[in-house]
C-alpha cells in the first residue's frame, strides 16, 4: 500500500515537471519565453493547470455512451499505473519483485490500447473514433518491433526479471542470488578475454555487452514514441486535424486522467528502456584500476546510500530520455499514416527479427 | 525532371539520417541559446533588424520596443492653447472630433504663442476608437496644440471610455458662459433696439 502512495506522488510529481518541462523546452527550442507568470519563471504552471482541470465541470456528451465513457480513463491510468510496479528502482527497491516481469510489462500496457478504443468509442463523435482507430493501429503495429527489442535483451540475459537484467549491467552483478559465478566480458565476448565484472559502469550496460543492443534501443525508443502518441507519431491526437483524437470530448477531471495517463506512459516507457538497455539503476563510471569510480558512485545496496545513488542514476537517465521526446517532439513533422507503417512493418519488425537471431548468436559466443 | 529530383533529394539511408541528426542539433542549438535574449532597443540600434540569436520575445508590460518621437499614437490636445478654430475637426476624414463652441464674453487671455482666445470650448471630445491616427489634425493646428504623444496602450473595457474629453469647462460652466454670451447679445440687441427707437423718435421731430 505504502508502495503504490509513494509510487502515484512520485509519478505526479514527475508528470507535472516533465507537463511544465515541456512547455519551457518547446519554448526554448522556438525562441520564445515559455510560461512566466505563475511563479519564479512560471514553474507553478503545471499546478495552476491541473487546478483549473479540478475545478472545471465534468461534462459527458449526452449522445455517449456514459459507462464507458466515465470509465476510460481509469482504465488507462491504471494500466500505466501498474506498470511501475515491476520497474526496479534501486538494487534492494522493487515494488513486486515479479519473476515475469518484462512478460507483465508488456502485457499491461497493451491494457492501454483498451482504455483508448473505449474512450474513442464512447465519446460518439466522428473525430474521438478515427483517432482512436488510428491509436489502436499505430500501438498495435508498434508493439511488434518494440516487443521484439525487449525480446533480443531478455535473450542476452536470459531473464524475465527486471531487477536481474539490472544486477547484470553492474558491478554488484554477483551478488545477485543464481549469478555469483556469471563473469561480464567486454561487448559480452569470451574470446576476447577482457573480464569487466568489476570494471562496470558503463562498460556493463547492455547496449556494449551486445554493441547490435544500440539498434535495438534506437528501434525501441523511436516504437514507444509512437506507443505514446508522441511526435512524429501523434497522428492519432493531430491537433491539427482531428482536434485532439480520442480525448476531444472530455473535459475537467477526466481529462486531466488521460493527460495523465499520457505522461505517465512516457514515463514508463522511459524507465523501461533505460532499465533493459542503459544499465538501470547502475553508475555509468567505470573503475579504473584504483580510481573506483564505480564502487564509489554506487553505494552499498540495501543501504541509504545505495537507494540514494540507484534512484538517482534510473532518474537522470530517465529525465535524460524524457528531455529527448520533448526534444523530438518540437523538431520533427508528424509522419503521414502510410509512412508511419511503412517504418514499422518493412523496416523496424525486419531489422529487429535479425537482430533478435544476432543477439541468439551472440548469446553462444558470450558463454 | 525525375533526375532533378533525385539530385535535390538523396534518400540514401545515411543522408537520411544525417538530416535528422542535423535538425535535432538546430533544435538543440536554439534550446542552448536561450540564455540569451532580445534586448528592447531603439530603432536606430544597429542591431534593430537583425535577429539576434536567443529568444525573441519581449515580456510586454513589463518590457517593450521604446517608440520613435515622431510616432502616430494617441492624441493630446493642450486645451489652454486651443482656440477652439475647428480647422482639426474639419479635415478629419472619420468626423471623430467633435466641437462645440461658445463666444467669450470677456477677454479670455492669449494662446503660448500669442494668438487670442475668443472661444470657448464648451465639447472638445475625440473619440479615439474612431480615430485612424492620420495625423491630419495635428498638421492642420494653427497654435500647435493638438499633437500626438508616444502613448499606444489605451485599452478600455467600456467602448465608451474611448472618447477623451479635452475642455477645460464643466456642463455648468458652460451653462453660465452661455447664459452670459446671451445675455450680452440680448444687451446689444436692447441697445440697438433703443438706439433705433430713438433715432425714428428724433426723425418724427424733425418732420
Ligand atoms: S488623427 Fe486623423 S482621424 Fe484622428 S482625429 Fe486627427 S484627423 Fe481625425
Ligand atoms: S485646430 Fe487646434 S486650435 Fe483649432 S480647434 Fe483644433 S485643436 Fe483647437
Amino acid at each position: 500500500m505504502l508502495a503504490l502512495i509513494l509510487c502515484i506522488v512520485f509519478l505526479l510529481l514527475l508528470v507535472i515537471v516533465t507537463a511544465y518541462a515541456e512547455r519551457k523546452v518547446a519554448a526554448f527550442i522556438q525562441d520564445r519565453v515559455g510560461p512566466t507568470e505563475t511563479g519564479p519563471h512560471g514553474i507553478l504552471q503545471s499546478v495552476m493547470d491541473v487546478v483549473k482541470l479540478l475545478q472545471k465541470e465534468d461534462i459527458i456528451p449526452s449522445a455517449a455512451d456514459k459507462r464507458l465513457f466515465a470509465l476510460a480513463p481509469i482504465v488507462m491510468f491504471a494500466a500505466v499505473l501498474a506498470g511501475f510496479a515491476v520497474i526496479p528502482i534501486t538494487p534492494s527497491a522493487i515494488a513486486s519483485g515479479a519473476y515475469l516481469g518484462v512478460f507483465y510489462l508488456l502485457a499491461i500496457i497493451s491494457l492501454d490500447v483498451i482504455g483508448l478504443l473505449m474512450a474513442g468509442w464512447g465519446s460518439n463523435n466522428k473525430y474521438a473514433v478515427l483517432g482512436a482507430m488510428r491509436s489502436v493501429g499505430q500501438i498495435v503495429s508498434y508493439e511488434i518491433p518494440a516487443g521484439l527489442a525487449v525480446l533480443s535483451v531478455v535473450m542476452i540475459c536470459q531473464s524475465l526479471d527486471l531487477q536481474e537484467i539490472s544486477f547484470q549491467q553492474g558491478i554488484l552483478m554477483n551478488q545477485f542470488a543464481g549469478l555469483e559465478q556469471e563473469v561480464n566480458y567486454l561487448f559480452g565476448l569470451k574470446a576476447l578475454n577482457l573480464d569487466v565484472t568489476n570494471v562496470g559502469g558503463i562498460t556493463t550496460w547492455n547496449i556494449v555487452r551486445m554493441p547490435f543492443l544500440f539498434i535495438a534501443f534506437i528501434i525501441y525508443f523511436i516504437s514507444s514514441l509512437a506507443e505514446c502518441n508522441r511526435a512524429p507519431f501523434d497522428i492519432p491526437e493531430a491537433e491539427s486535424e482531428l482536434v485532439a483524437g480520442f480525448h476531444v470530448e472530455y473535459s475537467g477531471f477526466r481529462f486531466a486522467a488521460l493527460f495523465l495517463a499520457e505522461y505517465s506512459m512516457m514515463v514508463l516507457v522511459s524507465l523501461v528502456a533505460v532499465v533493459l538497455f542503459l544499465g538501470s539503476w547502475n553508475t555509468p563510471l567505470p573503475n579504473i584500476g584504483s580510481v573506483q569510480l564505480a564502487s564509489w558512485t554506487t553505494g552499498t545496496p540495501g543501504a541509504l546510500t545505495g537507494h540514494l545513488w540507484g534512484a538517482f542514476w534510473l532518474l537522470s537517465k530517465t529525465v535524460l530520455l524524457l528531455y529527448t521526446q520533448i526534444w523530438i517532439r518540437w523538431t520533427y513533422p508528424r509522419l503521414r499514416v502510410d509512412q508511419l507503417m511503412h517504418l514499422c512493418w518493412k523496416v523496424f519488425t525486419p531489422i529487429m527479427l535479425a537482430l533478435v537471431l544476432l543477439a541468439g548468436l551472440w548469446r553462444l559466443w558470450m558463454i | 525532371m525525375k533526375e532533378y529530383i533525385s539530385n535535390k533529394y538523396n534518400n540514401s539511408f545515411f543522408s537520411v539520417v544525417g538530416a535528422l541528426l542535423k535538425g535535432m542539433q538546430l533544435t538543440l542549438q536554439h534550446f542552448f541559446r536561450a540564455n540569451k535574449r532580445r534586448e528592447p532597443t531603439f530603432v536606430s540600434d544597429p542591431n534593430y533588424f537583425k535577429q539576434p540569436e536567443g529568444l525573441v520575445t519581449l515580456t510586454y508590460p513589463y518590457e517593450s520596443l521604446p517608440v520613435p518621437e515622431v510616432g502616430r499614437y494617441r492624441l493630446h490636445n493642450e486645451i489652454d492653447d486651443c482656440i477652439v478654430c475647428d480647422l482639426c475637426a474639419k479635415i478629419c476624414p472619420v468626423n471623430c472630433i467633435e466641437i462645440e463652441s461658445i463666444k467669450a464674453t470677456e477677454d479670455i487671455g492669449i494662446t503660448s504663442d500669442g494668438t487670442k482666445k475668443r472661444l470657448h470650448a464648451a465639447v472638445f471630445n475625440i473619440d479615439l476608437a474612431k480615430c485612424c491616427y492620420c495625423g491630419l489634425c495635428t498638421t492642420v493646428c494653427p497654435t500647435d496644440c493638438l499633437t500626438m504623444t508616444k502613448v499606444y496602450d489605451f485599452p478600455e473595457v467600456d467602448i465608451k471610455n474611448m472618447i477623451y474629453h479635452y475642455t477645460d469647462l464643466s456642463p455648468e460652466q458652460a451653462q453660465e458662459k452661455r447664459q452670459k454670451y446671451e445675455q450680452q447679445q440680448a444687451e446689444i440687441a436692447e441697445a440697438k433696439a433703443a438706439a433705433l427707437r430713438a433715432k425714428q423718435e428724433a426723425a418724427k421731430g424733425n418732420i
